[in-house]
């Protein structure tokens, strides 16, 4: 257990100094394109969401998992669509 | 992936049915397996840099779009490597998920205005949020149901943070998204901050209160399953109580905020999982909301435990009448301000949340396009705390086919000197000059465009009523500042049509 525990934690703290090395970058301008670019990654809930969907438990888990599926799906189409549309608007003169 | 679950399913029949060689055919099938999490962990390692590549990609407006792409492509590889996984035997409920959520998703997205982003990112954070609560409760009835009843402490442990955090997400982010929208209970808008009598004291009383179900949970999580149900409705309050406080001035910092909570929760659900796809993506998306959180408080000077207190932000309208008797202000009307803008030969453009609210924008550009063709330089200053969100004004720019490079923020500030008129549009408190001189003030410290140092400073207002800040602006009342009293668009409308008939 604590090996597993060890592994995860120090895979946090890593993706946490990538994740404000790479952010912090990011111009003003383009806050809110990040925010929902961003937010949409954090629709990757979706892998948990399906398996927990798949595991075949019983009602609980069909209906659990489908409500997760959903909401997770709808983070991560209207997040990357909307940073889309966003994201074509900013053009050069 | 199939392929080798296939393989793995036929080793373990035949281990039944051929007893002599059963060891061998064991150790096969284990190979063959553990090929095939090889195989999904790598798989989920390339979603991960994808992430980070198009995190990177976002940081010009040039590559952005690719960038937004490429971590598009990285989340549908996870998918379907997820959907690849062999324990995976219910794939209706999965398909109808996927197809119910992309559907909505996509309508969302779709229809949404670009002046109600800040609602619509609120929106979708919320939606990640209960995602991943959603998640943490089916693994811990997973748990729960399992015939072994060992579940591991840090699992427990990170089921219960996950709750928390992602229930927090969900309902901040309804309240946020109601706020922004101007929801009314019993008349009054809920916009303005709104508390109850102790509520700090109790928030933190509900906060404590999850912990200790939290504790109950992993300490005996077979009588923990009512305390795991208690703890979501507990943290639902909690979300609203943390949100409702906050004015519309600071909601920049709480959509920041839910943001990086919306990631921290898929990030503990990895941990519930053993996950590590999760806790990648899950992390930067934390980090990505901490930085803006930071620079959205930085930006106003004020602390995040300020912020988030709330209380800030009243609109006083009465009290700021009061003080601004006995000076006098210098008006002008569309014709007038049209003949300081063509003898300009540098004029800098500082919108705020008003702009957002007349839907000013489209008007704006073209006046600035106009002045472009008689040749003056047109530069606009967004504050990053101007509108609702960070980068509010920048989309609504950018929908109104604003050019990027004409965007810039505070940077503009060492160019003010040279400039012939700043132009406010429905900003105030961004533009206070009492920010830098008045200690007395709320909004001492915080940095601001120094427009009264430009030779002429124009102000499109409605009326002298303070901003949202509810803070008197002493910018209306200076020998160089000019008022032009209206609705934005209505003023700058008719500053276009004079200048296309010159």
């Amino acid at each position: 257990m604590i090996e597993l525990f060890t592994n995860n934690f120090v895979i946090f703290v890593l993706a946490m100094f990538i994740g404000f090395e790479v952010i912090a970058k990011v111009p003003p301008i383009l806050h809110t394109p990040l925010m929902s670019g961003s937010n949409a990654i954090s629709g990757i809930t979706i892998v948990g969401a399906v398996v927990i969907a798949g595991l075949h438990k019983g009602a609980w888990s069909e209906v659990l998992g489908f409500l997760a599926v959903t909401f997770a799906m709808i983070n991560v189409v209207g997040g990357y669509k909307v940073t889309d549309r966003m994201l074509a608007m900013f053009k050069k003169k | 992936m199939n392929d080798l679950s296939h393989v793995s399913g036929l080793l373990a029949q035949a281990i039944s049915s051929a007893p002599a060689t059963a060891a061998a055919l064991t150790e096969a099938a284990e190979h063959a397996d553990s090929l095939l999490k090889l195989g999904i962990n790598l798989a989920y390692l390339v979603s991960a840099a994808l992430f980070i590549f198009g995190l990177k990609m976002m940081s010009h407006p040039r590559s952005a779009r690719r960038g937004n792409l490429l971590s598009a492509v990285g989340m549908l590889i996870a998918i379907v490597v997820t959907l690849g996984d062999k324990e995976i035997v219910s794939w209706w409920t999965i398909g109808a998920g996927l197809i119910t959520g992309s559907v909505i998703g996509a309508v969302l997205a779709l229809r949404v205005q670009m002046t109600a982003m800040p609602q619509m990112v609120g929106m979708l954070n919320g939606f990640g949020g209960l995602g991943s609560a959603t998640v943490a409760f089916a693994e811990f009835l997973r748990v729960y149901f399992d015939p072994l009843r060992d579940p591991r402490l840090d699992t427990l442990i990170t089921i219960g943070l996950s709750a928390l955090i992602g229930m927090v997400t969900f309902t901040g982010s309804v309240t946020a998204y109601g706020k922004l929208e101007g929801w009314k209970i019993k008349g009054r808008s809920i916009s303005n901050p709104l508390l109850v009598p102790r509520h700090h004291l109790l928030s933190i009383v509900l906060l404590l209160v999850c912990v200790g179900l939290g504790v109950l949970m992993t300490r005996d999580y077979q009588a923990g399953l009512w305390a795991i149900i208690a703890l979501y409705l507990i943290a639902a309050v909690l979300g609203v109580m943390a949100v409702i406080p906050i004015g519309g001035a600071d909601m920049p910092v709480v959509i920041s905020l839910l943001n990086s909570y919306s990631g921290l929760a898929a990030m503990t659900t990895g941990f519930a999982l053993d996950n590590y796809c999760l806790i990648i993506s899950g992390s930067l998306v934390g980090a990505s909301g901490i930085i803006l959180t930071k620079i959205m408080c930085n930006a106003m000077n004020r602390s995040l435990l300020n912020v988030v207190a709330g209380g800030f932000g009243q609109e006083l309208s009465s009290a700021g009448a009061t003080s601004a008797e006995g000076k006098t202000v210098r008006q002008m009307d569309a014709e007038e301000a049209v003949m300081v803008l063509e003898a300009a030969q540098k004029v800098f453009i500082i919108p705020g949340y008003g702009m957002a609210v007349a839907q000013a924008q489209h008007a704006v550009a073209e006046m600035a396009a106009q002045l472009g063709k008689k040749g003056v330089e047109v530069r606009y200053g967004v504050h990053p705390v101007a509108g609702r969100m960070p980068g509010h004004m920048n989309v609504l720019l950018a929908e109104a086919n604003v050019p990027y490079e004409q965007l810039a923020d505070l940077e503009l500030n060492s160019e003010m000197d040279q400039c012939d008129v700043a132009l406010v549009i429905g900003a105030n408190d961004v533009v206070n000059p009492a920010a830098r001189h008045d200690r007395g003030s709320p909004i001492f410290g915080m940095p601001i465009f120094d427009v009264d140092k430009a030779k002429t400073v124009m102000v499109f207002k409605r009326s002298l009523n303070p901003g949202f800040a509810g803070i008197e602006n002493e910018l209306f009342y200076l020998p160089n500042t000019v008022m032009v009293f209206g609705d934005a668009k209505k003023m700058v409308s008719s500053i276009v049509s004079e200048l296309k008939g010159h």
